[in-house]
């Protein structure tokens, strides 16, 4: 049984995706928010992967290009039994993950109401606080738990625990499996088809710290 | 085996598929990653060409002599390659040949969001839209055939949301296609003006053919309106498409007499908007557009929506079919942007969905930058300063320089406009009292493709603009391509490379200067040397982009090659912030210590930053 068939019986976790089927309302969407160089992408990657293995279908949207230069960057992730559009629609995502938490204000508007928002409490210094024309507020995280509730995660620390600073978007990728239900999905196997086999064994412990995040 | 893949990816898939033997483009967002995929296919040649025209043309050459060919290029690109293509619709193919346009409603990374849609109509080829990644595989297969059938070139029209979104694509395999014999022919291929009114005639012969083709096309398709979503939303007694739902049969009658007709992504982003409820019209041939299907779809609706990205394309064609339902476009959609679906809901039923709204004082702004290491810092940091002059810039990284702290830039244009641009300027300013003296700045792909050109020029027409290449060894903004001044070719294979010193010299320029852009005062020295000349200069800055993959030339050329770093001495920084104002991502002020702190796993030690503290408070770490 594919975990799809899984989910769609009540077989998977509580908060397995509810799969009506019907006028397209099943699909289930994630955003994925940062800064260019944290990794958003590989996490999505490895995301969209095991989704597509568990039988759904699945897009993804993000944009390349100058955004790349230290600039903000969103990568969609849409799952289902048929997805229409790439592109999540604002007020719709059934989860906010910010690698950064200035960006996690910055999509805020795309969460759904009762949408789960996870939030790294790290805090990337744009170039307009560098060169001292703006000051970068020191509420954000206040700001956000005013909307919603925020689950703040210290990724950045937990990966230089797990001894590799750069796995902390392996730790973020485990607070949405967690938080999503997609817990049935054998990552394992993901992780060894996709990265480097030397990364293989830290990052499937930095799953596991993620799903134990949230 | 079932993939993922970008749109990108499944062109370049499709054109393996297919039996493509020969490919070429010039590197542009959202388009690269179509050819970088080919070039790893080793049955297709595949080249970066030093422009759009160029790829093209080569393209074309490869058609005529009989083998498959494939060029790409963002929408833009069409622009330069726009001459051979308006006559090579007229000549028709040998080898089929298909011309890939990335589009880029939204403007993400480019300078404006033409609908190249238009060029298909006007250049009088056949066209489709795909709408996702397996659309682009099997669009890219049907478009061989269609070319070889109907001897025509076929454009295939993506934008960035079809580009650079993943979907599932079931993946086949390769057919070979024997390269087509080449016959002498100037009936077909010397476009004299005796030849070309003939070709003028059959070149109308052959679009009524294609509008048939469209008419039955597997691309075009209607969806009649699901039954069970129609009354189904209507019993909910949601708004549905604009009529306020009474509820029951004859609220889903309601819904059933509404259409959509959309192409491309627009199609996908409306159906999460109007459902399986209403019909659609899925128009993946757009050119030339199905006037018959068109017209019978309209019948019996009460509405239609025509959703389309930029222009009104389709809107103003099915108006010409005088159908009698309510035609809804642009008059209520935006011709800008995304037609995304908050876009649709927004202006077809003044709905919103968005619950959260963050205080947008508290959200700090977040564009990019030059990266840490970027050899074209030390350059802006320090034209900035210059007073009195006007920088002509172009499009590439360093077009970043525009915005704070360097303030560097004063116009972009496109592709290699910066020399010309400023050449026109230099003449304007040279007949008033006090001459404002122009510096043009542009990099070495750029200067490659295009800017040749403008540089002949300025020689030639006797200008005296100071003219900067920034040779970073690399086409930077795209994400690293080679170039015919990088040494390598698009298979990563050792190529000839061009001596841009050289190629300059040799179009007439006799003041160069080849410079480390690091050197903040051998950027001074030269600008101060070069603004005083009456005749015209250039300055090569050559130092590798931060980010390139060293090759073993580079290695051998240019030290220390980002091995060093830099660190604050916190006992000599007076916390003065004055390097701060370099713009580098390495550094920040830390108003615990009143000093200012370096990123040690940032930092690559260009040492930038060191040539500006007053103090001699950054050193070597």
């Amino acid at each position: 049984m594919t975990a799809m068939n899984k989910a769609m019986s009540g077989e998977m976790s509580q908060a397995a995706p509810d799969l009506k089927g019907g006028d397209g309302n099943d699909t289930k969407s994630i955003l994925l928010v940062g800064v260019g160089g944290q990794g958003t992408i590989l996490a999505s990657k490895i995301l969209t992967i095991g989704l597509m293995e568990a039988g759904f279908d699945v897009k993804m949207s993000e944009i390349h290009g100058m955004s790349q230069r230290g600039g903000s960057v969103s990568s969609h992730v849409r799952y289902g039994r048929k997805v229409c559009s790439p592109v999540i629609e604002k007020g719709t995502a059934d989860m906010i993950v910010a690698f950064e938490k200035m960006e996690a204000l910055r999509y805020l508007d795309y969460l759904k109401k009762d949408g789960i928002l996870v939030t790294n409490s790290e805090e990337i210094p744009s170039m307009s606080v560098i060169t001292g024309q703006e000051a970068y507020p020191n509420d954000v995280l206040e700001e956000l738990a005013k909307s919603c509730r925020n689950r703040v995660v210290k990724a950045a620390a937990m990966a230089a625990e797990l001894g590799n600073p750069k796995t902390a978007n392996i730790i973020l990728l485990g607070t949405i499996i967690k938080s999503m239900g997609l817990e049935g999905i054998d990552w394992d196997k993901i992780l060894e088809g996709n990265i480097k086999p030397q990364f293989v064994e830290i990052n499937k412990k930095a799953i596991k710290v993620g799903m134990q995040a949230v | 085996m079932k993939k993922l893949m970008t749109g990108d990816e499944a062109i370049a898939r499709g054109a393996y598929e297919a039996g493509v033997l020969f490919a070429s483009a010039y590197p542009g967002t959202p388009s690269t990653e179509i050819l970088e995929n080919i070039s790893g296919y080793e049955e297709i040649v595949a080249e970066w060409s030093p422009n759009e025209k160029v790829a093209l043309e080569s393209a074309i050459g490869a058609a005529v002599a009989g083998a498959r060919s494939m060029v790409s290029m963002k929408h833009v690109g069409v622009n330069v390659a726009a001459d051979p293509l308006f006559t090579w619709a007229y000549m028709g193919v040998n080898g089929g040949n298909v011309i890939v346009t990335a589009d880029e409603p939204g403007m993400f990374s480019s300078q404006n969001e033409q609908d190249n849609r238009n060029y298909a109509k006007a250049a009088k080829l056949a066209m489709f839209e795909p709408a996702d990644s397996q659309e682009c595989l099997d669009m890219v297969k049907a478009a061989y055939e269609l070319s070889e059938g109907y001897d025509t070139p076929v454009m295939i029209r993506m934008t960035t949301r079809v580009c650079h979104s993943k979907s599932i694509v079931e993946p086949g395999e390769r057919v070979d296609v024997p390269i087509k014999t080449w016959e002498k022919n100037p009936a077909k291929y010397v476009c004299l003006p005796a030849v070309s009114r003939k070709l003028r005639v059959k070149l109308e012969e052959r679009l009524q053919k294609l509008a048939a083709y469209s008419e039955e096309s597997p691309f075009n398709v209607v969806e009649l309106a699901d039954d069970a979503a129609a009354s189904c939303v209507a019993a909910a007694g949601q708004s549905v498409a604009g009529q306020s739902a009474a509820g029951g049969s004859d609220a889903a009658e309601v819904k059933k007499r509404i259409g959509v007709i959309a192409s491309g992504i627009s199609y996908f982003h409306a159906k999460e908007v109007f459902g399986s409820g209403v019909s659609y019209l899925k128009l993946g041939f757009t050119h030339p557009l199905p006037a018959g299907m068109v017209k019978s779809f309209c019948e019996g609706l009460d509405k239609v929506y025509i959703i389309e990205e930029n222009d009104p394309y389709i809107e103003e064609f099915v108006r010409r079919q005088g159908v009698n339902c309510e035609i809804i476009g642009k008059n209520v959609f935006p011709s800008y942007g995304e037609m995304t679906s908050d876009v649709i809901r927004a202006c077809a039923f003044g709905e919103k969905k968005q619950v959260f709204t963050p205080d947008a004082g508290k959200v700090i702004a977040r564009a990019p930058s030059f990266c840490a290491g970027c050899p074209h810092r030390g350059l802006f940091y320090r034209l900035g300063k210059r007073k009195d002059i006007m920088i002509s810039g172009d499009i590439g990284c360093y077009t970043l320089a525009a915005g704070a702290p360097y303030k560097a830039m004063d116009s972009t244009v496109c592709m290699g406009a910066s020399i010309s641009v400023g050449h026109g300027a230099q003449k304007v300013f040279n007949m008033t009292e006090k001459p404002r003296r122009v510096v043009t700045v542009l990099g070495d792909s750029t200067f490659l493709h295009t800017g040749v050109n403008s540089l002949i020029n300025t020689v030639y027409n006797n200008s005296n603009t100071v003219n900067i290449i920034l040779d970073n060894r690399i086409t930077g903004m795209t994400g690293h391509q080679q170039n015919p001044g990088s040494g390598y070719n698009a298979k990563g294979e050792p190529a000839p490379m061009v001596n841009i010193e050289e190629l300059v010299r040799a179009i007439g320029v006799k003041h160069v200067k080849v410079i480390d852009p690091n050197d903040l005062s051998a950027v001074d020295d030269a600008l101060d040397e070069c603004l005083k000349l009456e005749e015209p200069s250039v300055i090569i800055t050559r130092w590798p982009c931060a980010l390139k993959k060293f090759s073993k030339e580079d290695k051998a050329e240019f030290s220390p090659l980002f091995t060093t770093r830099n660190k604050v001495d916190a006992e000599r920084c007076i916390g003065c912030r004055a390097c701060l104002r370099c713009g580098c991502p390495a550094m920040s002020y830390d108003a615990a210590s009143k000093t200012v702190v370096i990123k040690a796993e940032q930092c690559l030690g260009c040492n930038v930053c060191a040539q500006i503290c007053p103090k001699d408070a950054i050193v070597k770490a």
